[in-house]
């Protein structure tokens, strides 16, 4: 039988459960509060050693000496590993065999490519002995001046940009409609380097036992992972053991396995040991990823009700002198707003930084914040309210490739959230509203949309006898409910009460999970876990109703429900027989069912699916000093279907609070001669603290949508900062009258 | 590890024999000094714990001002029932210090020994070149990221701004600072970066913080401290004022004013020149904003920071005209 069941189709085993749409708390909440969780570097395997990277000083050139035996002298130190003695690699850290394979930097030479790169690595029976050791190390270098800054390189345009879309795509002629056009607006924004800063840094534990490789590490891709290191140390995956039952956080950068936890393996490798190796937190502005800066100029025409007669998003990003990848900005116009033509244009220059990498909404977090700000200069120009102009240009199909939607309930999130703010009473023009304390307030919108992604993922389901089951797939945990989400579709899966359902993840010796990226993971393995359950059942409705002994011999044509541990006759609900009688008559103590999950590539053809949300944002602007608060931040979003809403709500939650960041805090601030961050640490490098935001409400809009897959399942987890950002800068313009074009938005930019 | 000796002291004399030393500390809450030292600007060989010490913790208000000890919390000050009626403006400026958590951990000692945040300071591997850590090195922040330091009190040896909040308030109200059996006003205590911008304290090796004293006055009494930064917690001052005020018997004209500035200086910044221009004056907006103008006179910027010097008279002249509507 096929595994794909769709909602439209009645197959003859369904299920039928209460789990899913439950909002029910985090499994491991209570690990979690009472320090029970076992993070990466919580693991002490005995005998385990510490190593600390030494990193560079400069951003650009080359080591001309270490100071080996200083370090070596140091009391404790065991080893020091350089590009001389590091272990040899079965493949080459900078070969790049499919664009997803990201180059590293495992010491395989004296050049220096980046500030933080790591030049050595320090191994010592403490943490303290071996930092020590890495100061004593007092590298020299022979350095080249640093490129920093958009305009210090030559510009290129890059291949592809983000996962492969072409750098430029163009719909319609762009110039004939600007020229056609009755309004038209052009402006430039600019978005900073940013960091993603997860509160656990990256952490290896590595132990070798002869060619098997045991790894405690914190990873977003377990099969991915696996596979990177397989490869780079020339043993079969198999041999590769990585657990990573929770991540402190991950936000893309622990999307690959990056340099320095191969690092903390070859460490091990070097000394025959155990090794431990954590990032200290500036160490992560460098070799694990960061949101690249972008300049991007969006022009646009307006006809004379205000519909759009073009839109050219042109974006300028960064990577790195090494590798590529290009922050996908202008892409976000291709499936916000209606427009007869639409370009989306890139270029990019290569700095001395570390490679940028995928960050909470690649492309759609920047590319969006320029393309709402601008959308509301549009508004403006044509003298109309920003709703109502961005329901003027609502699009029925997707813009760029006119496909019909899979489900958009986009008017339903602008009318609930809109309601809920109570926008009907903004004033059209701004610097009108001022608080009872004198701060200038304003109101802005900003509109989401992120696409519905699936990558591949398998899973394992089991009954026992004993009428319980188990359910497996290598499932990562970012913090975002992994471990609660997937155990309610897997307690519907089975048609089991979710407390007798065993619910494994989190290691690469499970069924491969796919990757917990691109906000796919819950529908990816949730499909895997849903048809692993279907299967299951399968298997178990053959045994009985092929059976004469069983009440529901004979019932195949007619189909039976699963549900509650039992199955019963579908059209006979007084016949049933629970899963335990089932299989013990059968003398089997448990059967088991695989199941995949997958992009439907017949729909894919066909429909274009996204997520959609609309935020609205009220800020108060001191009007002597600058200074902004965000007041209120009212969200709605329809993403399909809600596995669980007090975890959807918490996603939406952190993403519209990091809009907040992305508008107001977020920025990485370069020294131009040294190329170094200078701000990189918690104290200076701002996110908001809570109270920056005082009242955030997500509102939850029903959506169903039978295409993107069984389950009805979009995704949530990066939608938040999409719009909100854009919600707030233009909130900002209402206060004050002054336009936000660079981001974050400072005390200086309004202190006019 | 880079070994270092740790002593607990146990009587006040202890304390000061140790800290004569060469490469001694003294360690208080430890908020800033091992931030520094996991940075590698202090490397301290040994380490002298004060926090045991009895009765340095105390808070007394009378009549005549208020007494605290070196090792009292920023928190517990912050809290204190007579320091918030009598010395808004010091509560004030503590509890937008820091974090809640860093509050409970500081002491007040600790808090004015505070170093900059010049991110060159911070980041001796990173950039050999820093005055203040290395006289004669020269200046790395010169020329580079200056969002955060001095427009004023600056030299060509050093522009880092002095971070703390509580000194800028001390300044203001004439507090003074007691090293043992040494007293001086904490506006002496703070020394200007000149040419020697590693001589941050009047304090001579052997000296200690032992309390702090803060005389009463009528304007320490009607007082406030304005932090404006673009954060609403957890950062320090982008620009930040104490001001306290007193009025005559009409409650309008100015008798005495008190003007401080943080976050724009190198040192906690009395602003005399605000002060002296609307004493014997009738408050009124126009009036108080000209006058705060003279807050940020001889104020030189060093680009990015540029704004402290727009930014710094408006938070002066709203701390005042704040303090006017409470009349
Ligand atoms: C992230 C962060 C944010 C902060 N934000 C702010 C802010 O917004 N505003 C603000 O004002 N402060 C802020 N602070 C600074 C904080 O207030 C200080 O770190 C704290 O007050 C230091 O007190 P402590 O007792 O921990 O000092 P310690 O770290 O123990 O000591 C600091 C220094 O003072 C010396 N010392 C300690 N006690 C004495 C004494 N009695 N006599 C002589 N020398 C002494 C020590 O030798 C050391 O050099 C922040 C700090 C951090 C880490
Ligand atoms: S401003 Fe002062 S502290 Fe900063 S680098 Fe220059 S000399 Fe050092």
């Amino acid at each position: 039988m096929t595994l794909e069941l769709s909602l439209n189709q009645q197959p003859a085993h369904t299920r039928q459960g209460s789990s899913i749409g439950q909002p029910l708390t985090r499994r491991d909440g209570f690990l979690k509060v009472t320090g029970a969780a076992r993070y990466a570097a919580d693991n002490h395997p005995s005998g385990m050693l510490y190593a600390v990277l030494a990193v560079s000083s400069i951003a650009r050139g080359r080591v001309a000496a270490l100071d080996v035996e200083a370090a070596k002298a140091h009391k404790g130190v065991v080893e020091v590993m350089t590009p001389r003695n590091r272990p040899a690699l079965a493949a080459d850290p900078d070969a790049k065999d499919h664009p997803f394979m990201f180059r590293l930097d495992l010491l395989q030479n004296e050049e220096v490519r980046y500030p933080n790169q790591t030049i050595a690595v320090v191994i010592a029976e403490t943490l303290e002995a071996a930092t020590e050791g890495a100061a004593l190390l007092s590298p020299r270098y022979e350095a080249l001046p640093a490129r920093v800054g958009l305009d210090d390189a030559e510009s290129f345009v890059p291949r592809g940009v983000g996962v492969g879309n072409p750098a430029v795509q163009h719909k319609g002629d762009v110039e004939a409609g600007l020229k056609s056009a009755k309004t038209r607006i052009e402006a430039t924004y600019e978005t900073p380097a940013q960091y993603h800063n997860a509160m656990e840094p990256h952490a290896i534990v590595a132990a070798w036992d002869g060619d098997k490789l045991s790894i405690d590490t914190p990873s977003q891709g377990l099969a991915m992972a696996q596979g990177r290191i397989s490869g780079l140390f020339g043993i079969a995956p198999q041999n590769i053991h990585i657990r990573s039952p929770f991540l402190g956080g991950g936000f893309g950068s622990k999307g690959m396995i990056s340099g320095p936890q191969v690092l903390g393996v070859l460490a091990a490798r070097l000394v025959g040991r155990p090794v431990k190796l954590v990032l200290r937190r500036e160490q992560m502005y460098g070799p694990v990823g960061h949101r690249a800066p972008t300049r991007q100029t969006l022009r646009m025409g307006m006809d004379g009700e205000g519909r759009l007669t073009a839109i050219h998003h042109h974006a300028k990003t960064a990577s790195s002198t090494f590798d590529d990848f290009f922050e996908p900005a202008a892409d976000a116009s291709h499936t916000l707003y209606a427009s007869p033509a639409i370009t989306t244009s890139h270029e990019a220059v290569r700095l001395d930084t570390g490679t940028p990498l995928f960050m909470r909404a690649p492309g759609e977090a920047t590319g969006s914040i320029a393309l709402e700000s601008a959308i509301d200069e549009a508004a403006h120009a044509c003298g109309m309210d920003p709703l109502e102009f961005r329901l003027r240009n609502y699009a029925e199909v997707e813009p760029m490739t006119g496909k019909p939607f899979s489900s958009k309930a986009l008017r339903e999130c602008y009318s609930q959230a809109a309601k809920a703010f109570g926008w009907a009473s903004r004033p059209l023009q701004p610097r009108l509203m001022r608080d009872a304390d004198g701060f200038l307030t304003g109101w802005g919108v900003g509109t989401a949309t992120f696409p519905a992604i699936m990558f591949q993922a398998e899973a394992r389901a089991v009954l026992k006898a004993d009428g319980s089951g188990l359910m497996e797939t290598g499932a990562q945990d970012m913090g975002q409910g992994a471990w609660t989400a997937f155990a309610q579709i897997a307690a519907d899966g089975l048609g089991l009460d979710i407390d007798q359902v065993d619910f494994r993840a989190g290691s690469s010796d499970l069924p491969n999970a796919g990757i917990a990226g691109g906000s796919g993971h819950t529908a990816t393995a949730g499909m895997a876990i849903h048809n692993a359950g279907a299967a299951v059942i399968a298997r178990l409705a053959d045994l009985a109703t092929g059976n004469e002994a069983s009440p529901l011999f004979g019932a195949d044509n007619e189909g039976v429900v699963a549900r509650g541990g039992r199955l019963y006759r579908r059209d006979d609900e007084n016949r049933s027989e629970s899963y335990a009688e089932i299989l013990t008559r059968a003398g089997l103590t448990e059967i088991e069912g695989h199941g995949k999950g997958a992009p439907d590539a017949a729909s894919q053809e066909t429909y274009a699916k996204h997520a959609h949300g609309a935020v609205f944002a009220e800020v108060k602007v001191d009007p002597d000093f600058g200074q902004i608060r965000v007041t209120r931040l009212v969200g709605a979003f329809a993403a399909g279907r809600v596995i669980n809403p007090r975890l959807v709500r918490s996603q939406y939650y952190g993403g519209m609070i990091w809009g907040v960041s992305f508008a107001l805090h977020e920025e990485a601030i370069t020294d131009r001669r040294s190329g170094r961050i200078q701000n990189a640490n918690l104290a200076e490098y701002h996110v908001p603290v809570n109270a920056d935001v005082p009242s955030v409400e997500a509102i939850l809009i029903h959506e169903d949508d039978p295409y993107v897959n069984a389950l009805g399942i979009k995704g949530v987890g990066e939608i938040g900062i999409i719009g909100t950002a854009g919600a707030v800068a233009n909130a900002v313009w209402h206060a004050t009258g002054v336009r936000p074009r660079r981001f974050p938005i400072r005390i200086e930019d309004l202190l006019g | 590890m880079r070994d270092f000796s740790y002593f607990r002291a146990s009587s006040l004399d202890a304390a000061r024999q140790a800290a004569a030393l060469p490469g001694t500390m003294l360690l208080a809450g430890g908020t800033t000094l091992i931030d520094l030292a996991k940075c590698g600007v202090a490397e301290p060989d040994t380490l002298v714990d004060i926090t045991h010490l009895k009765g340095l913790d105390r808070i007394d208000v009378n009549e005549r001002g208020a007494t605290i000890g070196a090792l009292a919390k920023m928190g517990h000050i912050a809290d204190h029932a007579d320091i918030k009626s009598r010395f808004p403006a010091i509560s004030e400026a503590l509890w937008q210090a820091a974090s809640a958590q860093i509050r409970n951990m500081a002491t007040i000692g600790g808090n004015l020994m505070q170093r900059t945040r010049c991110p060159y300071f911070r980041g001796p591997a990173n950039f050999s070149a820093c005055n203040k850590r290395e006289p004669g090195s020269g200046c790395s922040a010169i020329g580079g990221v200056t969002r955060g330091h001095a427009v004023l009190g600056t030299s060509e040896a050093c522009i880092a701004m002095y971070p703390g909040d509580l000194a800028t308030a001390l300044v203001a109200f004439d507090a003074t600072v007691h090293l043992g059996e040494r007293k001086l006003l904490v506006d002496d205590f703070f020394l200007l970066p000149g040419s020697t911008p590693d001589r941050e304290h009047a304090i001579e090796p052997g000296e200690m913080i032992t309390s702090i004293e803060i005389p009463s006055s009528a304007a320490a009494h009607r007082s406030t401290y304005l932090k404006i930064r673009d954060r609403q917690s957890y950062e320090f001052a982008a620009a930040s004022a104490a001001v306290g005020i007193e009025f005559e018997a009409d409650g309008r004209t100015i008798r005495d004013l008190r003007v401080a500035l943080g976050g724009v200086a190198t040192k906690p910044w009395r602003a005399r020149a605000v002060e002296e221009a609307l004493k014997g004056k009738v408050l009124e907006p126009e009036t108080v904003r000209a006058a705060s103008r003279l807050a940020v006179e001889g104020a030189v910027d060093h680009g990015a920071n540029h704004y402290k010097i727009e930014l710094a008279p408006r938070v002066v002249a709203r701390a005042i005209l704040k303090l006017g509507e409470t009349a």
